[in-house]
């Protein structure tokens, strides 16, 4: 790499964004130049991808600038940011999967043609007359093109794919492939990756980030956000380190130890516990290998055993799509798992049980997505307070409901609770605002003394007095009696509740600690284990 | 025994024709992901105009369906208005459409007198030497323009899908409106064209029936056929190929019952009525436990697209 006087391919500085008044990124600023891999470092929430589509045109940003190659850039869109060679893979793959794999990348190389011959604001006079002429070219001709220029990049960057293959049949590490065969065809030279390694598996990791070194080398500027310390160490030239919306440092990663990093990534704040020491009891939970899929095939848990007992916050931390989302809906039975066993205390195995033989049991269920899985928004408070226990006759029989009753006890709950925004019991459950929402879920869940919680994520999206609330639940169904699983990717609530830490990477458990830990050591094990 | 044949196998492609037209029509809609269950009102559009015309400019076949087409086109545009603009429920909003047309084409086709009154139509074209051929010649070749039509229509529709950037964006649009959208297509433009287009279609369908085969107009004259085409969609899995076949097995049905009636041999009307719908339910739960329903249905048929805010 070498130090150039130019100005750096992509500088974003001063970037702040507000979503509905909450700051995802403060302040921020990165840069990145021709010829280097550059990581975007960071926790969950800590704006990395925010920044990286405000750069990509798909956020505008409320202040700041971004220049490309020194010249200020308003983008308003992904095609505008295409039009400067800026080309963005996004986690979530924006794929037509019915279509060929050369039908997909002409499908974005036709896009940014259009948008590069529609506005005379792009830079190079010859891309534009070029792309004009390519507009006018039949259609086989131009498909003849995309694929001899597919095959081109792909035997640049060492990989081999079939054009004609539909998107269907691709594996996701192929799939990813055809995203990047996108972007380098549309003509980008300035790559952003946001989270590329978190849905492959360790070899097709490697080899990813080669194929991206191969890039920078022929000159392109390529940004990899990540939370995985091991990619950066091993692949990157420079690393930017994002914490809460702020870019807190940029720095040579060979030059930094992991220690300085990880402090880096998940700052030194000391929360304030006060509790009761913990009385555990029996193993109400045990867990023992665990195993889930994904649908096609990749291991998203993997022999993952744990104990919870009876008085105690199990609290299970790492970094959001580490296998906590699969976890929990396994445990809940929305997905069952391939193989291994779920043992409760004087039950057994529940591994393969339906969520309503769950409930009979006692599990309290507090799912991350409160409103797809928790509550049915346009039905009343009152019947997602009594839903569960219809069933079980607890109003009325099967042939009629007592929605008088249903009705007085939700009233109750809410006020027991402290659900607030209820003007009538009858109003539709969707009006709430999240922490009501969630307040709600929780006064149903507890409404009989919970004796196995599984929460995930349960003060995600909570404003500070709705979190302390939801917190408080937890540790007094802990103090009850009651046995804790609390998955979350927030490392301050796990710190905070748990009284023993598991944390998740590649969907193991990959390493166990007991309160108090040195969050040091948790962040270095959520992320540098391989 | 021949002579049945003959006379059985020449009524088959002015029926397939009808239904041919119909489902193109259909899955250029569909494939760019709208569900369209508006074809047996469109059809009855493209009928009573056709009509209407064919009656108002004496020998003008060609011109009578035009507008015919024109009219489906246009009644469509209400359809695309509801399902694409306002987003309402595709299904609900094909229905009420079928309805809508169903009461009134009866009355303006009342109103305007132009019921029961027979027109020439369009004629049969022999094609020169090919027409002469023992069985082939009068099975294929005498038979009116539209027949014809439908071999370059077949292969307009399969080359517009499969040969044209325009198809390309149809097909994306259909399958992944998020993706498409992202690449700078736009989604609402896209299924516009394609519902008008294809009700076109349609109605030329419809006026098929009215101008070119009992050459003249009655209400409800469409007589399920739309229900059909909707139906041979779906067999077909939404291939081109496939709907053509489809139309072809469900002419020669369509042809075969009334002469089997008129041979002595009684099978109940709604028979016939009935088979399409016995042969897409058979299809559809092969798929469906082949497993292979997903991959050949477009991937958004039926769902409304609004683009997620941008925050």
């Amino acid at each position: 790499m070498t130090v150039t006087t130019a100005a750096p391919a992509l500088a974003l500085s001063g970037v702040s964004k507000r979503f509905d008044g909450f700051p995802a990124l403060d302040g921020a600023h990165f840069s990145v130049r021709e010829g280097e891999v550059h990581a975007l470092l960071g926790e969950n929430g800590a704006g990395k991808s925010s920044l990286m589509n405000v750069a990509a045109g798909l956020y505008l940003p409320d202040e700041g600038e971004v220049r490309v190659d020194g010249v200020v850039r308003r983008f308003s869109g992904p095609l505008e940011a295409a039009a400067c060679r800026i080309g963005m893979v996004h986690q979530h793959y924006k794929l037509v999967r019915a279509l060929s794999v050369a039908e997909n990348v002409m499908l974005a190389a036709m896009a940014v043609e259009s948008q590069s011959a529609g506005g005379d604001r792009s830079a190079d006079k010859v891309g534009t007359t070029a792309s004009r002429a390519a507009l006018r070219t039949s259609y086989g001709s131009r498909l003849a093109r995309i694929r001899a220029l597919i095959d081109d990049h792909a035997a640049r960057l060492g990989f081999s794919i079939d054009h004609r293959r539909a998107v269907h049949t691709l594996s996701v590490a192929e799939q990813q492939r055809v995203e990047i065969l996108k972007a380098l065809v549309t003509g980008a030279r300035i790559l952003i990756l946001d989270e590329p390694t978190a849905v492959l598996t360790d070899e097709e990791a490697t080899r990813l980030l080669q194929t991206m070194r191969t890039l920078a080398a022929a000159g392109a500027a390529v940004v990899l956000v990540t939370h995985r310390l091991r990619d950066v160490r091993e692949h990157a030239d420079r690393v930017t380190v994002m914490r809460a919306g702020r870019t807190v440092a940029e720095c040579d990663p060979r030059a930094t130890s992991t220690a300085e990093l990880t402090e880096l990534i998940v700052g030194a704040a000391a929360p304030a516990v006060t509790r009761k020491a913990a009385a555990p009891g029996v193993a109400r939970l045990a867990i023992r290998n665990l195993t889930c899929r994904r649908h096609d095939g990749f291991e998203v848990l993997a022999n993952l055993s744990l104990k919870v007992r009876s008085g105690e916050i199990y609290g299970v931390a790492g970094v959001g799509g580490n296998g906590q989302t699969e976890l929990v809906e396994a445990l809940l039975g929305i997905e069952p798992p391939v193989s291994g066993e779920v043992i409760i205390d004087g039950v057994g195995d529940i591994a393969m049980a339906s969520p309503a033989a769950r409930q009979s049991i006692g599990v309290a269920a507090i799912p991350a997505d409160r409103y797809r899985l928790a509550l049915a928004g346009t039905l009343p408070i009152a019947d997602n307070y009594g839903v569960t226990r219809v069933a079980s006759g607890a109003y009325g029989s099967v042939l009629w409901v007592d929605f008088r009753r249903m009705r007085e006890e939700a009233a109750a709950g809410v006020r027991e609770f402290d659900v607030q925004g209820v003007r009538r019991i009858e109003q539709p459950a969707g009006l709430l605002s999240g922490g009501n929402a969630q307040k709600l879920v929780i006064a149903r869940e507890f409404a009989s003394a919970p004796w196995l919680v599984v929460a995930h994520s349960p003060s995600r999206g909570l404003d500070v007095r709705a979190c302390a609330d939801v917190q408080r639940r937890l540790i007094d169904a802990r103090e009850a009696g009651a046995a804790v699983l609390l998955v979350s990717e927030d490392l301050e609530e796990v710190l905070l509740l748990a009284d023993r830490i598991g944390v998740m990477s590649r969907g193991r458990l990959v390493a166990e600690f007991d309160a108090p830990v040195d969050r040091q050591r948790i962040g270095e094990a959520m992320v540098d284990h391989a | 025994m021949m002579e049945f044949l003959i006379a059985w196998w020449a009524n088959v492609p002015e029926a397939a024709a009808a239904y041919a037209l119909a489902a193109l029509g259909l899955l250029l809609c569909e494939r760019s992901g709208v569900l369209n269950l508006t074809a047996e009102g469109l059809m009855l559009v493209g009928a009573m105009a056709a009509m209407g015309a064919a009656l108002q400019i004496e020998g003008y076949p060609g011109m009578a369906l035009v507008v015919g087409m024109l009219a489906a086109a246009l009644v469509s545009l209400l359809f695309a208005l509801l399902v694409v603009t306002l987003r309402v429920n595709q299904v609900i909003a094909g229905l009420a459409i079928v309805f809508f047309c169903q009461g009134f084409t009866q009355l303006l086709g009342v109103m305007f007198d132009w019921q029961n009154h027979p027109v020439p139509g369009l004629l049969p074209v022999r094609i020169p030497l090919l027409a002469d051929m023992p069985i082939i010649g009068r099975v294929l070749f005498e038979q009116n323009g539209v027949v014809y039509l439908i071999v370059p229509i077949f292969f307009a529709v399969q080359w517009v899908l499969h040969q044209t950037r325009a198809g390309l964006r149809l097909r994306s649009v259909g399958e992944n409106p998020e993706a498409a959208d992202a690449a700078g297509v736009s989604v609402p433009l896209v299924r516009f064209g394609a519902i008008v287009a294809g009700s076109a279609l349609i109605g030329l369908a419809g006026g098929l029936l009215s101008v070119g085969g009992v050459k003249m107009w009655f209400p409800d004259m469409a007589g399920g056929r739309g229900w059909i085409a909707v139906a041979l969609v779906i067999f077909a899995r939404w291939q081109p190929w496939r709907a053509l076949a489809g139309a072809v097995l469900f002419g020669c049905i369509e042809s075969l019952v009334p002469r089997i009636a008129a041979a002595g041999i009684r099978v109940p009307q709604y028979f016939m009525l009935m088979t399409p719908y016995v042969i897409t339910l058979v299809v559809m739960a092969w798929t469906a436990w082949k497993g292979r329903s997903r991959s050949s249905e477009p991937g958004a048929l039926g769902q409304p697209f609004s683009r997620e805010e941008r925050r």
